[in-house]
C-alpha cells in the first residue's frame, strides 16, 4: 500500500527545529492515548507440535498445541518460531500474531515470502517447531459498552479475530473493514464478519468487496465508534490512526516491525513513539509493543532518525582517534 | 545425539574473569542480551558467568534508524548503532535489577574519546553486583567506521590505559577487539601491556547486503556487522592467535557459540569463557543449554575441570591423550 495522505504525520516541526506532538494549531491539544500495559504473563519457550494446517485464501493457518501459551495469550500478542531445525542456517525467530487460542492451542496465519516463512508454511501436522510466546503486549480493552472499529490489512486481519470475539463476549458492539490488495490476499473476512456488524470488505484491485482503500469505509464507521483497533501493513496502521485521531477516537495499532529475537534483546524492530513522558524515543515494537496507541507512534518518521529522538544528539559525535604518527 | 553414559563425572565449570572466581564459563554477550532482564524468562541468569550488558555510553543514544539488521546464511549484519540509556540509566534502573537477584554483570563500555571510556570506568566503581568492564574499542557501527580504536594498537593501549587507571581495581578490565584487522596479535600485545587484565574477541566483521530489489543497501547505517555461526572460524582462529603468543593473557571467546561443541572449540583454542550472542536471537535460553553442553563435552572427554581444557589444543603433537586431569 502506498502512503496515504491522512497517515502524515502528527508531528508539527517549529521554526527553532523543534518538534511538537499534535494538535494542529488552533485545536485543542488532548491527552494522548495510554502507553499499552505489558502482559500479565511471561513468555516460555519450547516445542510445541503442529496439530493442524489449512490453506486460507493465499496464506496457510498452523495450528498450534501449546497449552502453556494458549492458556496465558491474550488478543494482540504474538509467537516467535524458529525456522528451519536445529542446525538451521536461518538465525532469525519469525514472529506472527496469534490468530487464535482454544483447548490449548493457537493458530496462527503464515504469509510464505521467503525461505524462513515457507519452512513455517510447509509445516504439517505431526511436525514439531521451537516456539516462543506469548509476546509482546496485548491489546488494551475499551471501557464496558465502548462501540469498536476493527481494521485489518493483509494477513494483518488475523490479529484482530480473537480480539473481535472477545469483544462480543464482553458485549461490546463491533464493526470491522478488512482490506488487502486483492481477494487472495485477504485473511480472516469469515471469522470477523461472525463477530463484527457493518463488516466491510475493500480490495484496491476491485476483485471482491468495495474497490479500493480501507481508508473510505474506516472515515464513514470512525465517528461511531469509541475506539479503533488495527494492524496491517504501516502506511495503513499511519492513515487509520490519523483518521481516529482526527475525529477524537482513541486508536490501538498492532505494528509489524522486522524484528530478530522477538523477546526484547535485539533492538532491530524499533520505531520512534512518543512515551509516557512526552518524549520520543525508539520503542521495541516486540516488548514495548506490538500494540501502540495510534497517537504515540510517530508513522512519518519510521524509517528515519528524527533528531528530537531521546539520544538522536548523541549520534553525531564523531571518534577522536590519533592520525597516525600522533601523540594519543 | 550420543547416548549419555549413565553417570558422567561432574566436571567443574568454576572458571575466571580477569582472576575473579565465576559459576560458568559461559556469559552473554554484549549487545545480544539487552541488560539480562528480557532473558529471565528463559533461563536462571544467576547459573551463568554474568551478563555482559549492552555497551554504554556517557549519554542516551537513540540508535540508527531501520532497517537495522538483515539476516545472512548462518548469520546476521546489524547496525543497531548502540542504542542505550547512557550511563546514568544503566545505574539508576538496569545494573540494580541485577544486583538484587544476585546477576553478576560485565559492563560493556563504549565511547568516542579515551576520556569518555575513563569516565564511564569511574562512575562503575562501586555499582552493585559488577564483575568487571569490558571495554568496547570496536565496534564497527561507529560514527567514523575507519577509526575504530582497535584498529590502531596505540588508541586501544591509550583507552585500556585509561579505564584501567580510572576503573575500580577490583574490576577486571578486559578490552574487546576487532578481527578486522590484519594482525589481532599485536593490538592484543597493546592491550594487554597497557594494563588490560584480559581480552574479549570477537566483535562482529563489518559486512553489507544490497537488496537485490531496491537495488541498495539493505540497512539504515549501510555497512553492519557480521555476527552468527558464520564468523566462528574467524573467532577461533583469532583466539587460537592471541592464546598461543600471549598464553597468560586470559581470554573471553566469542563468535558464533551456538552450541557447547562450538564453545569447546574456543575453550581449546585458549578461552578461559566464552560469551554466546547472536544464537541467543534463536534460542532465548541457549546461555544455559551452552553450559550444560559443554559440561557434558567436557565430561566427555575425560577433563575433570574446565581449567585443564583451556588451550589444550596447543599442546605438542606427541604429547598423549587427554587423560583424566586431577
Amino acid at each position: 500500500m502506498s502512503e496515504d495522505e491522512e497517515g502524515g504525520t502528527r508531528v508539527v516541526q517549529l521554526p527553532s527545529g523543534e518538534r511538537l506532538l499534535p494538535p494542529v494549531p488552533g485545536t485543542a491539544r488532548a491527552p494522548l492515548g495510554q502507553p499499552a500495559p505489558p502482559a500479565a504473563h511471561p513468555p516460555v519457550q519450547g516445542v510445541a507440535v503442529v496439530v493442524g494446517s489449512r490453506p486460507v485464501s493465499a496464506y496457510t493457518e498452523l495450528t498450534i498445541e501449546a497449552p502453556d501459551i494458549a492458556e496465558t495469550a491474550a488478543p494482540g500478542q504474538f509467537v516467535a518460531f524458529a525456522v528451519g531445525g536445529p542446525t538451521s542456517s536461518m538465525l532469525l525467530r519469525r514472529s506472527i500474531a496469534i490468530a487464535g487460542v482454544g483447548e490449548g492451542r493457537f493458530s496462527v496465519v503464515v504469509s510464505a515470502r521467503a525461505e524462513g516463512s515457507t519452512w513455517l508454511a510447509t509445516r504439517r501436522p505431526g511436525d514439531e517447531v521451537d516456539v516462543v510466546g506469548p509476546l509482546g503486549r496485548p491489546f488494551p480493552l475499551p471501557p464496558e459498552g465502548t462501540p469498536a472499529l476493527l481494521v485489518g490489512g493483509g494477513y494483518g486481519a488475523a490479529a484482530l479475530v480473537g480480539l473481535g470475539g472477545l469483544l462480543r463476549a464482553r458485549g461490546h458492539e463491533v464493526a470491522a473493514v478488512v482490506g488487502a490488495g486483492d481477494q487472495a490476499r485477504l485473511c480472516s473476512v469469515d471469522d470477523l464478519a461472525a463477530v463484527a456488524a457493518p463488516f466491510v470488505v475493500t480490495t484496491d484491485d476491485g476483485s471482491t468487496g468495495r474497490a479500493g482503500r480501507v481508508t473510505e469505509p474506516v472515515a464513514e464507521l470512525v465517528s461511531g465508534a469509541g475506539v479503533v483497533y488495527a494492524c496491517g501493513p504501516m502506511p495503513m496502521l499511519a492513515a487509520v490512526a490519523g483518521l481516529a485521531t482526527d475525529r477524537g477516537v482513541p486508536s490501538w495499532v498492532a505494528v509489524e516491525e522486522s524484528m530478530a529475537c522477538g523477546v526484547g534483546v535485539c533492538m532491530t524492530c524499533v520505531l520512534p513513539v512518543v512515551g509516557a513522558d512526552g518524549r520520543s524515543r525508539f520503542a521495541r515494537s516486540c516488548t514495548e509493543g506490538p500494540v501502540f496507541a495510534g497517537d504515540r507512534v510517530r508513522f512519518a518518521d519510521v524509517g528515519t532518525l528524527p533528531p528530537d529522538l531521546v539520544g538522536a544528539d548523541a549520534m553525531q559525535l564523531a571518534h577522536a582517534v590519533p592520525e597516525e604518527g600522533e601523540t594519543p | 545425539m550420543t547416548t549419555l553414559p549413565e553417570v558422567l563425572p561432574s566436571v567443574d565449570m568454576q572458571a575466571s574473569i580477569g582472576g575473579v572466581p565465576v559459576v560458568s564459563p559461559v556469559l552473554t554477550a554484549s549487545g545480544c542480551s539487552s541488560f539480562g532482564r528480557e532473558l529471565d524468562p528463559f533461563f536462571d541468569l544467576t547459573a551463568i558467568g554474568a551478563v555482559v550488558t549492552k555497551s554504554v555510553q556517557l549519554r542516551p543514544r537513540s540508535g540508527r534508524a531501520t532497517p537495522r539488521m538483515a539476516e545472512t546464511p548462518s548469520g546476521m549484519i546489524n547496525s543497531i548503532g548502540l542504542q542505550g540509556p547512557g550511563i546514568d540509566g544503566l545505574l539508576a534502573d538496569e545494573l540494580p535489577w541485577l544486583a538484587e537477584r544476585g546477576v553478576r554483570s560485565f559492563v560493556s563500555i563504549a565511547g568516542a574519546r579515551t576520556e569518555d571510556f575513563a569516565e564511564l570506568a569511574a562512575r562503575l566503581r562501586g555499582a552493585p553486583g559488577v564483575l568487571g568492564i569490558e571495554v568496547n574499542i570496536s565496534c564497527p557501527n561507529v560514527e567514523s567506521r575507519g577509526e575504530v580504536f582497535a584498529c590502531n594498537p596505540d588508541a586501544s593501549a591509550a583507552v585500556v590505559a585509561a579505564v584501567r587507571e580510572a576503573a575500580d581495581p577490583a574490576h577486571p578490565v578486559y578490552a574487546k577487539l576487532t578481527p578486522d584487522v590484519t594482525d589481532i596479535v599485536s593490538v592484543a600485545r597493546a592491550c594487554a601491556d597497557a594494563g588490560a587484565n584480559g581480552l574479549s574477541m570477537i566483535n562482529t566483521l563489518l559486512g553489507l547486503v544490497i537488496d537485490p530489489d531496491t537495488m541498495r543497501p539493505v540497512l539504515g547505517g549501510v555497512t553492519g556487522g557480521l555476527s552468527g555461526p558464520a564468523i566462528r572460524p574467524v573467532a577461533l582462529r583469532c583466539v587460537w592467535q592471541v592464546h598461543a603468543a600471549l598464553p597468560n593473557v586470559p581470554i573471553l571467546g566469542m563468535g558464533g557459540i551456538r552450541t557447547g561443541l562450538d564453545a569447546l572449540q574456543f575453550v581449546l583454542a585458549g578461552a578461559g569463557a566464552v560469551s554466546v550472542g547472536t544464537a541467543v536471537f534463536n534460542d532465548p535460553s541457549a546461555p544455559a543449554r551452552i553450559h550444560d553442553e559443554l559440561a557434558e563435552a567436557l565430561g566427555e572427554r575425560g577433563f575433570g575441570r574446565l581449567a585443564d581444557a583451556v588451550g589444550y589444543a596447543h599442546r605438542a603433537p606427541d604429547e598423549g591423550p587427554p587423560g583424566r586431569h586431577a
